[in-house]
């Protein structure tokens, strides 16, 4: 990573107490400005010689972004949350089973102790495992910037392949999750060809709310990895509702998954097989929520 | 842009300077000796660089030198207690569970760790749990015997 190269300008190194000085060091900074969260994609990417940052803004120093807390609105996760927080947050874990999961998923041990959601969501892979169920679970990235703050859907940061909607300045600070209905439950399944340090070649995420006779009233689905950016697929949630879960709504949903999949052909997966497998993985993640919001 | 870091390293405050894009594995090779920490890829997949810090176990590639400031490292280096080898250094030796080393600090730290959390895992959780772990050698079977002794061992004694 070091290159002994001359180079005009150093890497700059700033590690904010605050949120308020990490938006101001963004936003005054010059040149090819980096947040760096857990650094497991950002150093590795600087190790390949993808990206050369002049400036690296460190926000782990920020005791208000390091915190998962419970709030009126739901469960709140900052931005310098390692993911292996969020497997020993019991509380988490009952109300979100399969955004824990997903983030659980990433990586080893190692990267466990460091990765974080937000930094998954702004690497902008198509192949993000905690994206998927982030839409699904219907979350919200709070923004924070030099004009203040900003609350968008979680569909909104991502905008293709590496690329995000954020402005100069900005920086997610924090995952907003729903309050957690009764009889609701998430789920969030992947499909790689080894069982661990992989990447998914298909994804699929499913949150439903069921009420008191067992019928499906809200469902949200999500694929991940078989287009440039992870899919919320209306039309597959709406195919749940009002249903309890039978095959036929279970084979319109996973119709829907496969209609809207656009996916890469290389030789982990062709475009037919990760289109089929998208529908199936969509199919079983729908059958764990439904167990999980207390189906029967 | 050099910076001075102050540190704690296997129990012992330590100062080093570092450049701002400078990772915490070759400050801790380069510019503290500490060679046991040793790099195989450089991008978190192969876990021969493992530490620990603040008591979570990370891949020091992926980790700038910068980050390590006011923070607790440890490494294998402080493994053993004196010349007292650990458990976990004791059955990696009777088990041959090394051919060249160059992976061995890593499973040794990632192991202690695992043992810390989980005492008494099974053969899978072992294997779940080192992962992050790659050996080119011994196709990990001895690995995972010598760490099921140490967690005998272990467990025995406390
Ligand atoms: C060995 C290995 C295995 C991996 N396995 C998986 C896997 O199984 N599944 C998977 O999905 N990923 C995997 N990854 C990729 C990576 O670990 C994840 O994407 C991780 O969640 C990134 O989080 P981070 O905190 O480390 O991000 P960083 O590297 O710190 O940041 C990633 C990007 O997001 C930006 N960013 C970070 N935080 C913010 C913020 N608050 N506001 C704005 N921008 C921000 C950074 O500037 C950078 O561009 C793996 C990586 C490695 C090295
Ligand atoms: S050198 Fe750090 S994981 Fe391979
Ligand atoms: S002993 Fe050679 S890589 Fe493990």
């Amino acid at each position: 990573m070091r290159r002994y190269d001359t180079r005009d300008i150093a890497v700059q190194y700033l590690a904010p107490q605050t949120m308020t000085e990490a938006v101001q060091a963004l936003a005054e900074s010059k040149g090819r400005v980096h947040v760096l969260a857990g650094g497991s994609d950002l150093l590795a990417r600087m190790k390949g010689g993808y990206l050369e940052p002049d400036v690296i803004v460190d926000i782990k120093r920020i005791k208000s972004m390091s915190v998962i807390k419970k709030r009126a609105e739901g469960f709140s996760i900052g931005a310098g949350v390692p993911c292996i927080h969020m497997g020993r947050h019991s509380a988490l874990k009952k109300a979100w089973p399969g955004v824990v999961e997903a983030a659980g998923l990433i990586g080893s041990d190692q990267i466990q102790g460091r990765c974080t959601i937000v930094g998954n969501l702004c690497n902008a892979s198509p192949a993000a495992d905690s994206v998927p169920a982030l839409f699904a679970a219907g979350a919200m990235a709070v923004i924070q910037g030099p004009k203040g703050e900003r609350i968008i859907n979680i569909e909104n940061v991502v905008k293709g392949p590496g690329k995000t909607s954020l402005k100069k300045g900005e920086m997610v600070e924090r995952i907003q999750l729903p309050v957690k209905q009764a009889r609701s439950g998430d789920a969030y399944l992947r499909l790689t060809p080894r069982t661990e340090m992989d990447i998914a070649i298909v994804s699929a995420s499913v949150n439903l709310t069921l009420d008191r006779a067992g019928t499906v009233t809200e469902a949200r689905v999500a694929l991940g990895a078989v287009a440039p950016v992870a899919l919320l697929v209306a039309k597959a949630g709406k195919a749940l509702i009002g249903t309890q879960l039978d095959d036929e709504a279970l084979e319109t949903m996973a119709a829907a998954c496969r209609d809207a999949c656009d996916p890469i052909d290389d030789k982990r997966g062709t475009i037919d097989y990760r289109t089929r497998v998208a529908g199936v993985l969509a199919t079983r993640a729908a059958k764990l929520a439904w167990q999980r919001a207390g189906g029967k | 842009m050099s910076l001075l870091i102050e540190t704690t390293v296997n129990g012992d405050q330590r100062e080093f300077v570092c450049e701002a894009d400078e990772t915490l594995m070759d400050a801790l090779r380069n510019r503290m000796s500490l060679t046991g920490v040793k790099e195989g890829c450089g991008t978190g997949d192969c876990g021969a660089c493992s530490i620990l810090l603040d008591g979570e176990l990370v891949c020091s590639c992926l980790v700038l030198g910068a980050e390590a400031a006011g923070r607790t490292i440890e490494t294998v280096e402080g493994i053993s207690d004196g010349d007292e080898l650990h458990p976990l250094q004791q059955k990696f030796l009777e088990h041959a569970a090394l051919q060249c080393g160059i992976c061995t600090p890593g499973f040794l730290v990632a192991a202690k760790a695992l043992l810390e959390r989980n005492p008494n895992p099974t053969e899978e959780e072992i294997r779940y749990g080192l992962a992050g772990n790659l050996c080119r050698c011994t196709g990990y079977d001895k690995i995972v015997r010598a760490v099921q002794a140490a967690a005998v061992e272990m467990n025995g004694e406390s």
